[in-house]
């Protein structure tokens, strides 16, 4: 290992074998009835490498990023950095303590109070007891939860929950630090200080490793970056090119037809095109107020009927992910007892409730708890301005933040100075 | 840029390789105590937990052993008659047996369903696996320490003096605990792959239970089915740990020499073997759970 490197990965490979229906725990019983079956022709179990060969070094100081799509190997590289799943092949090299930001707040019980959870979790993050002690106030300063510490979790917001959490973790001071997305979490003001504080951590010579899909927060904080796509290293550099490979990487996926897109699932259903419709006429863009159809046309792949699919559409913005607009069959009660061969999916959606701007869609169809087909920006949604109150106008201009429209109606009346000071009442107030 | 302090502070810390694993895996119980901290705060959040939203609290580790001694001292004492050696009153007999054996049977409980109820801290954190049954046994040890002033004060009321080899109990108490915590390792690691294993956690407990002198003495075994099953019942080292713990505390017939090692044994073979499984089990957990 060379002097100044904090990590090495050599040849790292890490197989999964799917066994039973889904891999993971089983009944005895059904492993007893696997055996049978297999008797005699051993059945090669199905394998799934989730990462293949991979090799990289992180100098001591460096913050890295590693970017790449959901599935491409991110999180499995990150259990076996932080030695929750040992690799199948190759090594990785670690020098100085290292201390796993998975997921915050892992382990807090909800019965146990602030403090008490603050010890359990920081012991369980591998800090000493006395560290926890001497970094306590700073802990309970950090996270904002003031006279609530001696409170059982359980009372607390969820935001309270998450702030005590993250605060913990951000307290420990491994030489590695390893972060996966926890920064995606929490109100924008916690984010920035989280981030503050990796900053810190990177500034005082800890060596970063930062697994994100936020691509400015990757910009902002790391020196290099890797881009893994199934499974391999795809890109490594300046943290600038891998960002402008992984870009360009979403960019030719979005170029190619729905039939071609990169998916998950297990494939029952496909869907192979996507369009919008206005009264039968094929469109390009949606207008607020006015109804429009999404038409999805799919394949299925199974003699199965897949009574009791559910499909979903979600419409995101397009600046930043953020989820507007859930469309789920499950939500409107829509069950369809038999899917053909070849079909078309519509959803029509009444009085489009968007403001003008652009937005994209998120498509998922399941059965049986199982994934079918899922594609991810399957399309861009570019909404014109539309009358979408009747009023004789659109809404651009009046609206101060861009969210959806919902049909509503004001009134105003005057009322009695009795009852006015009725409202004002002490007795009232709720105690 | 590193500081020359984080340099020297990064070269404290030896070089740590991660390579796939072998087929056995070495014990590694010097990071169990390097981890002895995290047992702490798990144990205490143990007893944290059983006791908090109880309105007898800590007091139950006192009533349910009482209650028990009670209905068995009532069913198998006056109603039933079971045939005891000695002249120790059934009552006190019967809670001598019940303490160490509510011990066992609630540590092996606990204990192998200890993983796949920390799943989400298997699946998200490294630490020593052997942590999480580990603490479920120490925070049982805490009620049974509570319970065994139970038996002492039963044995007293009673007007049964306390024999002079009573320091010789934790001795044989030490034995159950290695013997529940053999078994609650051994399920806890079978748990995370096969889910039945829930179910049949209780089936073995009862059948521990019957195979066990809780509420009859295990040194009269073999007067009717010979030499050979007089051994080897105490293969089953609660056998030595409840008919042991009455010689040394009430002065009861004590099981031989030769049948105590015999348990011993066999409780030394149960945690190896289980030890050795988790071990090599432990690595996948993750994958699994």
């Amino acid at each position: 290992m060379r002097g100044d490197n904090a990590i090495e990965v050599n040849d790292l490979s890490k197989r999964y074998e799917i066994t039973g229906d889904q891999g993971g725990y089983m009944l005895m019983t059904e492993r007893i009835t696997e055996r049978f079956k297999s008797m005699g022709r051993r059945q090669k179990p199905q394998e799934f490498w989730a990462l293949r060969d991979i090799n990289f070094e992180v100098k001591r100081g460096e913050t890295i990023g590693i970017i790449g799509h959901n599935g491409a190997g991110k999180s499995t590289l990150l259990k076996i950095l932080s030695r929750i799943t040992p690799p199948t092949k190759g090594e990785v090299r670690l020098h100085g303590r290292v201390g796993a930001l998975l997921e915050v707040g892992t382990g807090f019980h909800p019965e146990l109070t602030g403090r008490e959870n603050v010890f359990l979790n920081g012991a369980i993050l591998d800090m000493k007891r006395r560290e926890i002690q001497s970094r306590f106030e700073e802990i309970v300063e950090f996270a904002d939860i003031g006279p609530f510490i001696d409170t059982p979790v359980k009372r607390y917001s969820s935001g309270m929950q998450l702030r005590l959490a993250f605060s913990v973790a951000a307290h420990l001071q491994p030489e590695i630090l390893i972060v996966d997305e926890v920064l995606s979490v929490g109100d924008l003001a916690f984010q920035r200080k989280c981030l503050g504080r990796m900053e810190t951590a990177s500034r005082e010579g800890r060596t970063v490793v930062f697994i994100s899909h936020n691509l400015p927060s990757v910009v902002n904080l790391c020196d290099r970056a890797i881009m893994l796509s199934e499974g391999r290293v795809s890109a490594a550099g300046k943290v600038g090119d891998v960002i402008d490979a992984y870009v360009g990487d979403v960019t030719s996926d979005l170029e190619r037809g729905l039939r071609d897109r990169r998916r998950h699932g297990n494939g029952k259903i496909r869907f192979v095109d996507f369009r919008l419709e206005r009264e039968g006429q094929v469109i390009d863009s949606p207008i607020t107020g006015e109804d429009f159809d999404m038409v999805l046309s799919f394949e299925k792949h199974t003699q199965e009927a897949l009574r009791g699919s559910r499909f979903n559409l979600t419409i995101l913005t397009l600046s930043d992910q953020t989820p507007l607009v859930d469309l789920d069959t499950a939500a409107t009660g829509t069950t369809f007892t038999e899917i053909p061969e070849q079909g078309e999916l519509r959803c029509t959606v009444h009085r489009c409730p968007l403001p003008a701007g652009q937005y994209y869609v998120d498509l998922r169809a399941d059965a049986g708890g199982e994934r079918m087909d899922a594609v991810n920006h399957v399309s861009e949604l570019t909404v014109a301005g539309g009358d979408f109150h009747g009023r004789g106008g659109t809404q651009e201009g009046i609206m101060d933040y861009r969210t959806v429209l919902v049909d509503h109606t004001w009134s105003l009346d005057a009322i009695s100075t009795a009852a006015f000071d009725a409202l004002s009442d002490p007795a009232r107030t709720p105690g | 840029m590193p500081t020359a302090d984080t340099q020297a502070q990064a070269v404290e810390y030896p070089e740590l390789v991660i390579t796939p694993p072998g087929r056995w895996s070495a014990l590694r119980l010097g990071e169990l105590w390097a981890h002895r901290e995290l047992i702490y705060f798990l144990t205490k959040r143990e007893l944290q937990i059983r006791y908090k939203q109880s309105v007898f609290g800590i007091s139950w580790a006192i009533f349910q052993p009482l209650v028990f001694a009670f209905v068995f001292a009532l069913f198998f004492g006056l109603v039933l008659k079971v045939n005891i050696p000695g002249d120790v009153p059934y009552p006190v007999f019967a809670v001598a047996g019940i303490v160490p054996w509510q011990f066992t049977s609630q540590a092996i409980t606990a204990g192998a369903a200890s993983l796949v109820l920390d799943a989400d801290l298997i699946s998200k954190v490294y630490f020593p696996r052997l942590a999480l049954p580990i603490s479920k046994a120490l925070g049982l040890i805490i009620d049974l320490a509570i319970a065994l002033v139970v038996v002492v004060v039963v044995t007293l009321a009673y007007g049964v003096s306390i024999a002079s080899t009573v320091y010789l109990v934790p001795a044989f108490l030490l034995l159950g605990v290695v013997t529940a915590f053999g078994m609650a390792t051994l399920l806890a690691a079978l748990n995370v792959k096969y889910r039945d294993v829930e179910v049949l956690v209780p089936m073995l407990v009862q059948i521990l239970f019957f195979v066990s002198p809780v509420l009859y003495s295990g040194t009269t075994v073999g007067e009717q089915a010979g030499k050979f099953w007089s051994y080897a019942y105490y293969a089953n080292p609660m056998a030595s740990v409840l008919d042991g713990t009455r010689w040394a505390l009430l002065d009861q017939p004590a099981p031989s020499a030769a049948k105590v090692l015999i348990s011993i044994g066999s409780a030394a073979l149960l945690l190896t073997g289980a030890i050795l499984y988790f071990r090599r089990a432990e690595r996948f957990f993750a994958d699994v759970i």
